[in-house]
């Protein structure tokens, strides 16, 4: 079998980045992910060792590798799980919580054998929160997609507004200065195209590596890994032994977000660097104050029931959508 | 040699690169990692006859889109 080789050692190649001229070894693109990673986070001045921060874990590869990497670069950096009962047909939602606990219990974040024992690597142990959606509001997003217009036919709209709010809600309550998802490069290509190819303004503004807590009550949510293509996050993970898991969500398979994903490969395949020249420009067009007409400020009011910040006078789409208020107030 | 990729195998003859082999089933090779033998591999890697190769899909979990 021939192989590529490591430009560091020589050794067999585990990945050939094209757009960055560069193969490396397991060993070495271990140590360059998380030093790109601490990059990242420093460029987009998105946390500081100081801050506690608060990962969004799905038990999927780029949350995994997001809390794995984090945690040896010394942040304080907790999980968040959130349960949302999408079992039928596999049980999905259990086995991702399974692989979450699996994670933490296997020490798999601490430091990788090998590595130099009297280096500024943390012993930071991890706290992983869970919320069950069934158990806190009654039903599980299926049950509740079902149940309200939101959600009709796919339960993908009722499933992103209850994790928002849950990841918002759980980080404020208990803390945290910042919200830290997975969200990789593959992910803000995908977005950023549905709203180019529809010239939608105002979500572009809005589109960026740190989103600020723009009022009391709202949480700085972080993209660490949104400079990784996702076949990089993938390798990080099978490189460092993390056990994830492999299936989709089975709503998401076939959506609109996937498919452009599959256009985007095609595109990459015959022009390497192209996913990555295209959320670049687009970050520096954005710095350049392109999109700074269409980031309009909304005002927000605080919702009647919870005190969450909402858009609209009243209760907000949550309460609105779980109907919060007739909820046993000892759970939620 | 046969290819494993999404609970199918698949039956390519050896002597070609993992990315020709990954073309040749009908996948775009950006969306897959090799796995030979047990081990992570470019996609220049020439695959032999009797080599043990899975495709891992790269694509995320899904339960972390929080689009609306």
């Amino acid at each position: 079998m021939g192989f590529m080789r490591c430009r560091k050692c020589g050794g067999a190649a585990v990945i050939n980045m094209r757009q960055h001229k560069l193969s490396l070894c397991g060993e070495h693109y271990s140590e360059w992910f998380v030093a790109q990673t601490d990059r990242a986070i420093e460029k987009y001045k998105m946390f500081t060792r100081d801050e506690r921060v608060l990962v969004a874990v799905s038990g999927g590869k780029d949350s995994l590798s997001l809390w794995d990497t984090l945690l040896r670069l010394g942040y304080q950096a907790d999980g968040l799980y959130i349960g949302l009962g999408i079992n039928d047909p596999a049980p999905y939602s259990d086995a991702s919580l399974e692989k979450t606990r699996a994670f933490v219990e296997s020490g798999e974040w601490r430091v990788a054998s090998g590595e130099d024992p009297a280096s500024p690597i943390t012993r930071y142990t991890p706290l992983l929160h869970v919320v069950d959606i069934e158990e806190t509001y009654g039903k599980s997003i299926p049950q509740i997609a079902r149940d309200k217009t939101r959600g009709h036919g796919k339960p993908c709209a009722a499933c992103g507004l209850t994790k928002r709010y849950v990841m918002n809600r759980l980080a404020h309550d208990k803390g945290y200065a910042v919200l830290a998802t997975g969200h990789n490069l593959d992910d803000e290509v995908a977005v950023l195209m549905q709203n180019t190819l529809r010239w939608q303004t105002g979500y572009l503004a809005r589109q960026a590596p740190v989103l600020p807590a723009s009022r009391e009550g709202l949480t700085r949510k972080v993209k660490p890994f949104c400079r990784f293509y996702e076949r990089e996050t993938a390798t990080y993970a099978l490189v460092r032994g993390i056990d994830y898991i492999y299936d989709e969500c089975p709503h998401a398979v076939g959506n609109l977000t996937n498919f452009y994903k599959t256009l985007l490969n095609q595109l990459e395949t015959q022009s390497p660097g192209a996913k990555l020249s295209f959320y670049l420009e687009f970050l520096r067009a954005r710095g350049e104050g392109a999109f700074e007409p269409f980031n309009q400020v909304e005002t927000l009011h605080e919702c009647e029931v919870c005190g969450q910040p909402t858009t609209a006078p009243g209760r907000c789409a949550f309460c609105r959508m779980w109907d919060v208020e007739k909820l046993d107030r000892a759970t939620v | 040699m046969q290819i494993m990729f999404r609970d199918k195998k698949y039956e390519i003859k050896g002597g070609i690169s993992a990315r020709d082999a990954i073309k040749k089933i009908g996948v775009d090779p950006e969306a897959v990692l090799v796995v030979v033998n047990g081990k992570l591999v470019t996609d220049d890697a020439v695959l032999k006859d009797g080599d043990d190769v899975k495709l891992v899909a790269v694509v995320s979990g899904g339960q972390l889109c929080i689009a609306d």
